[in-house]
């Protein structure tokens, strides 16, 4: 019993992180039909920027370690998302202009991503990087379950971001924009609505979720690499699709069924399994279910 | 304009294979042009940083008195210095490079077991003689010729670990977490199981788990260790899975001792793992702390040249490319074809029955494998690694 619960919360910090990252796949995905393949290196970007404000803040001015997160969280999620929209404006935007086809869109992602990596790896080195420790460890232990504050933070920042992802995308007004654009992106300009900002403010949030993760990320795992966003990232997107692409609560459960799957098998199969029988039963999830979860046959979507 | 960019392109091409060819032309004096294939970037970068200083401190020291001797005459040396980057089958492309490319004499390197055993099979086919300096993979050398090295081999490494921790922990019980992707890490927990088991009684290895190299969460699989109880925690891992590995294992409750291996060995340990990794014990080459003589001398150049204490990485590298140039000057005389030169250096480093290195002195056998002696090493509250034990064969 106790390892079924403890196992539990692993798989739920574990999950936290993917559906932190589907949700920004799904998000530009809802919009622009466009998978943004740069955005598991985004996630990495948001890691390493968090890595330097806080090691700045921790360094010149001698804050105290929470007061440094209260400010890294912020400027973190404001950072990385101006990434984003710098990625939008100089390799998505172009092309969108000059009507290139969706395909060579995802095909500049992909590069974009890889430009990401090795960009960091020129500028940085190879060497990985420390994330400080920004919180005071607690363990609570329940018998022989044991959780940390952190690991608490995690679970609670993921629910909270997909709250209020779904709030703005179906409640407010720009909302409803980016879902107009995603119907029809050709009538939604003529109703006066400015379809640029929208798509900008689309990779703000997307990018600003993916900084949150990194940092949290940064925090449970503190050992940063150039390619950690990778597989990651990845794995996030297939997530995503089980999901059902494009629909916030699909990138929401299917962040989170990844991580049960994960943390499930490797509990009780060797190690080695983990990623074949994962991706065999998500396989079998899109064999039943070709859109996904809470996919809908391509009308519109988010 | 169109034309114009093309055009330039043209001419910036020209120019370029020109240079190429002007430079491949110019005839050189003759040098002494060892090769190193190492780890850069990848999983392990400080591992493949602490080779090169360690090379550059060698390579400045010969090249200052006019190069090395050899029967006689002066030849300066030469280093390549190429990225594995960690991978496999990068590391065999690196081999077939230095080999056929650079024209290199003798490699050194790869350093993990994981290149070391791909890499040391291009070597041996090729006829260039390899000297991996930190590959403790019986494998790496096995039925290979041209193959040797400057660490002990985990056949022996195992007992060592298995003997420490049963006498330090008095531990009855023992649970192991390695990289089943990674030869070295595989091979010595396997070893580690037989010689455990074979002291303690069967089940007493009471969790065997394993995960990927680029893992970075073993939530799962420390859950599965701690709630078997185990008296300790075998952890045959590089050293950034470590740091992750100790304090994942401590965030759910785990407050045991964790025995490790010589891939712990790195400067960047306790940089990454911290408070953690204190009071923590591992079997190793050689301990920086508390050393003497020649291995002294070695610690305290490179201090002052770098700023941090040199690793088991470093001092083995420094072992490794001085036991080339020791079967280069045995050889008596330096042939300037590639093949003949290649042999007798072999030769020369295959009748090397002794050699006084900084990580000890080394008997080789006949599969030019060196039997010496481990240290286990105990990391301090000030996270030094400190002289716990000393095990020779």
């Amino acid at each position: 019993m106790d390892i079924l619960i403890q196992n539990l919360l692993n798989g739920l910090q574990w999950g936290s992180f993917y559906a932190l990252i589907a949700l920004g796949y799904t998000l530009v995905y809802g919009v622009l039909l466009l998978i943004n393949f740069a955005h598991g290196d985004i996630f990495m970007v948001g890691a390493y920027i968090a890595f330097f404000v806080a090691t700045a803040l921790l360094g010149f001015l001698d804050f105290a370690p929470w007061m440094v997160l209260a400010l890294t969280v912020p400027l973190t999620m404001i950072l990385t998302a101006g990434v984003g929209v710098t990625l939008e404006r100089i390799a998505y935007r172009p092309l969108r202009r000059k009507g290139a086809h969706r395909l060579y869109v995802v095909i500049t992602a992909l590069m974009c991503g890889l430009i990401l990596e090795n960009g960091n790896l020129a500028l940085l080195g190879a060497s990985r990087k420390k994330f400080p420790e920004l919180l005071d460890k607690v363990i609570y232990t329940f018998g022989n379950v044991s959780v940390t504050n952190l690991k608490i933070i995690v679970i609670f920042a993921a629910i909270t971001v997909f709250l209020l992802l779904q709030f703005i995308v179906t409640k407010t007004k720009i909302g409803m924009a980016m879902r107009g654009i995603s119907y029809d992106k050709f009538a939604i300009p003529l109703m006066g609505i400015p379809i640029d900002n929208v798509i900008v403010f689309t990779f703000v949030l997307g990018s600003g979720m993916a900084g949150l993760a990194g940092l949290l990320f940064a925090m449970s795992y503190p050992i940063l690499e150039p390619y950690m966003g990778a597989l990651i990232g990845w794995k996030a997107f297939i997530a995503a699709v089980v999901g059902g692409i494009g629909d916030i609560r699909g990138a929401f459960i299917g962040g989170f069924l990844l991580g049960f799957i994960e943390v499930g098998v490797v509990a009780l199969f060797p190690s080695t399994f983990r990623d074949l029988f994962a991706f065999s039963i998500l396989l079998v999830i899109l064999w039943i279910k070709p859109t996904g979860l809470f996919g809908v046959a391509k009308t519109t979507k988010i | 304009m169109k034309k114009m960019i093309i055009r330039s392109l043209l001419a910036l091409m020209v120019l370029g294979l020109a240079l190429i060819i002007v430079s491949g032309c110019s005839k050189e004096e003759e040098k002494i042009k060892i090769g190193f294939n190492i780890p850069l970037t990848g999983d392990i970068p400080k591992v493949g940083e602490a080779s090169k200083n360690a090379a550059e401190m060698l390579l400045a020291d010969i090249n200052e008195q006019g190069g090395l001797e050899v029967g006689g005459k002066k030849i300066p040396l030469e280093f390549f210095y190429e990225d594995n980057e960690s991978k496999a089958e990068s590391a065999v492309n690196v081999a077939l490079k230095l080999i056929e490319q650079d024209g290199v004499v003798a490699i050194i390197g790869p350093n993990s077991s994981k290149q070391a055993v791909p890499a040391g099979g291009t070597c041996n086919d090729n006829r260039t003689p390899m000297v991996s300096p930190w590959s403790t993979n019986p494998d790496t050398t096995k039925n290979r010729p041209w193959v040797f090295r400057a660490a002990f081999l985990d056949p022996f490494q195992g007992p060592v670990a298995v003997n420490f921790a049963t006498k330090q922990f008095k531990a009855k019980t023992s649970a192991v977490l390695f990289d089943i992707s990674n030869d070295y890490s595989k091979g010595l927990a396997e070893i580690f199981k037989e010689v455990f088991e074979k002291k303690n009684g069967k089940k007493s290895i009471v969790a065997f788990e394993s995960h990927g190299t680029k893992d970075q969460d073993f939530s799962a699989q420390l859950t599965k260790i701690i709630n078997s109880n185990p008296d300790f925690i075998f952890v045959p891992d590089n050293y950034n899975q470590v740091a992750l590995i100790v304090k994942q294992a401590r965030d759910l409750g785990y407050k045991g001792p964790f025995m490790g291996s010589d891939a712990w060995g790195s400067a960047e340990l306790m940089k990454l793992c911290g408070d953690d990794c204190k009071g923590q014990f591992f079997s190793t080459h050689y301990a920086a702390a508390g050393a003497k003589g020649a291995t002294k001398e070695f610690i305290d150049r490179y201090e002052a040249k770098y700023g941090e204490t040199p690793d088991d990485v470093a001092a083995l590298t420094w072992d490794a490319t001085r036991l080339v140039l020791q079967a280069i000057k045995d050889a008596g005389s330096y042939s300037s074809d590639l093949k003949t030169e290649r042999k007798s250096i072999r030769d020369a480093l295959s009748s090397i029955k002794e050699f006084a290195g900084i990580t000890g002195s080394m008997k080789f056998d006949s599969q030019g494998d060196p039997i010496k002696c481990a240290v286990v090493v105990r990391i301090d509250e000030n996270g030094n690694f400190v002289f716990a034990e000393s095990v020779c064969p």
